[in-house]
């Protein structure tokens, strides 16, 4: 077995180690996701609503 | 220092710059965790490699706890000073919290089954998280329960405080029953002590995750603060924009010359 | 003081003219300790090494069925307002609330207690245990449910959030009062375990009206 097949089994934990790196990133990735697409969304209702001003002539 | 970030605009401008340092340096923080505890960590000698999850599990438990605090602080600081941006930094922590929290007891599932033969363990760390994950979801819940959304950030505001001084005794009592029920052997998650050559990617793990704690607080603090705005807008037109900021817009302005 | 009592005597008297309430209480505590020997099989061995914990988690739930209803019908009807306008501060109404809560639900639950020991075929021995440190622990359930009624009043599905937002804060009552029942039965006797007990029925005392007389307020405003 090569060394990068070894690594992945994790000496026999592979199925336990990766799926709490895995269950990690998605909460937490997920998180990050659906807070920024919020972020961009108010933002852009926010910019709808408030057209740029422009300097008074 | 609270009350220069009081003003709701500068708040916004100050968290603007702060947002793209913090998103920058968790992601190269969290990159350098992962390598460390994935690659360069060596396999624990009782634990074999199962204790990369450790990694990830202790550093959330941290996080669970402090985000709770953080969020007991700053209801606080709303009840008894009344800062305008203390409730809206409560309620933006806490879905932050509880998501350390899930990962925290998922990660300790995931690492007591090879260690201890069954899914879930009922020791003293796990299940003073799985309250703590409680409480997170009363706060939500609460919060969320009214229509008046006022009343809802204030009763949650008080929740956290009765939460945290009921905190120690829960924690006390979890103990007390976790020592009460355990056979001899000690159940303790992690073992007795930590190498040095494990701590070190504990803490860098630790450290991703508080600046990610950071960025998601900033981010989250200023979505409310622009849904609110919008808010105004929509219900009152220019004028609430200049109250919602604390300065007048141009328009209303340039309005008021004509 | 006059009014005080006035109080707790006017609960009392709505809750004996309502009957249903001090029955329903009972009955779902009976009902819930029965179905364990049910669920888990007569075995005698095993109810009694479990004993303490069904009759202890009984008698959470059924504290927690009727504290909904501690202050939504005042809040309903006005009275609330009237109490809050009234001499009275806030905080020694929800004292009377709670006493009267209690003497219409804990104490109750407290006299039926021997009764279900039999039922989950609890060590004899025990018994003074368990019926002290009900008598000690249920008073803090009161006060302590009373913060959480206080906070719902006025949200959407109360029940349900009321319940999770007071089971956690019942963790430490229900520990020490089920090891209390454990202790007695060993060497170490109950002592220390009903003194805790005690102390969390005394750190309630103030403190819950504190909090909960808070939560009336932003509910009234």
């Amino acid at each position: 077995m090569s060394a990068v097949a070894a690594y992945f089994t994790m000496g026999g934990y592979a199925g336990f180690v990766w799926p709490a790196y895995a269950i990690t990133a998605a909460v937490l990735g997920g998180l990050s996701v659906h807070s920024w697409r919020r972020y961009r969304a108010s933002c852009e209702a926010l910019a709808r609503l408030q057209p740029p001003d422009r300097a008074p002539r | 220092m609270l009350s220069t970030l009081a003003n709701p605009a500068r708040f916004m401008r100050i968290s603007g710059a702060a947002l793209s340092w913090l998103g920058g340096a968790s992601l190269f923080v969290l990159a350098a965790g992962l390598v460390w505890s994935l690659l360069l960590a060596p396999p624990d000698y009782q634990q074999g490699e199962s204790v990369r999850i450790m990694f990830i599990h202790v550093p959330a438990a941290w996080m669970a706890l402090s985000v709770y605090l953080f969020v007991s602080v700053a209801s606080a600081v709303a009840l008894v000073w009344r800062h305008p941006l203390a409730e809206i930094a409560a309620q933006a922590a806490a879905p932050i919290g509880a998501a350390f929290t899930l990962v925290c007891l998922a990660t300790g599932s995931l690492w007591g089954r090879p260690m201890w033969g069954t899914w879930w363990v009922w020791d003293a760390r796990l299940t003073s998280v799985l309250v703590l994950f409680f409480l997170y979801l009363g706060y939500i819940a609460l919060v969320n329960a009214f229509d008046d959304t006022s009343r809802g950030a204030r009763a949650g505001s008080l929740l956290a405080l009765v939460g945290v001084v009921n905190l120690p005794i829960i924690k006390f009592s979890v103990d007390w029953w976790n020592t009460l029920h355990q056979p001899a052997s000690v159940v303790r998650l992690g073992g007795p002590a930590i190498d040095v050559s494990l701590l070190i990617p504990l803490l860098v793990m630790a450290l991703g995750f508080g600046l990610l704690f950071g960025w998601l607080l900033l981010l989250r603090m200023r979505t409310a603060l622009n849904e609110r705005k919008a808010r105004a807008l929509r219900l009152y037109g220019g004028a609430a924009a200049g109250d919602a900021d604390g300065q007048q817009p141009v328009t209303a302005a340039r309005a008021a010359q004509r | 003081m006059h009014a005080f009592l006035g109080l707790i005597r006017h609960d009392l008297r709505l809750a004996a003219r309502q009957g249903g309430d001090i029955g329903l209480v009972l009955g779902f505590f009976i009902l819930a300790v029965i179905l364990y020997p049910f669920g888990i099989g007569p075995e005698p061995e095993l109810l009694r090494r479990i004993a303490a914990g069904i009759i202890w988690v009984a008698a959470l739930l059924a504290a927690v069925l009727s504290l909904d209803r501690l202050f939504a019908s005042d809040y309903g009807d006005g009275g609330l307002d009237l109490i809050a306008l009234s001499a009275m501060p806030l905080e020694l109404a929800v004292l009377a609330k709670s006493a009267a809560h209690w003497l219409t639900t804990g104490l109750p639950l407290v006299v039926v207690s021997p009764v279900l020991a039999l039922f989950v075929d609890l060590d004899p021995a025990a018994l003074p245990a368990l019926v002290v440190g009900l008598l000690l622990g249920t008073p803090a359930m009161s006060l302590i449910g009373a913060i959480a009624a206080a906070l719902s009043l006025g949200a959407r599905r109360p029940g349900v959030l009321l319940t999770l937002l007071v089971l956690p804060l019942y963790l430490p009552p229900l520990i020490f009062g089920t090891a209390a029942v454990e202790a007695s039965l060993s060497a170490e006797g109950a002592r220390a375990h009903l003194l805790l007990l005690a102390a969390l029925t005394m750190a309630a005392l103030p403190l819950a009206p504190l909090a909960a007389g808070a939560a009336l307020r932003q509910a009234l405003d």
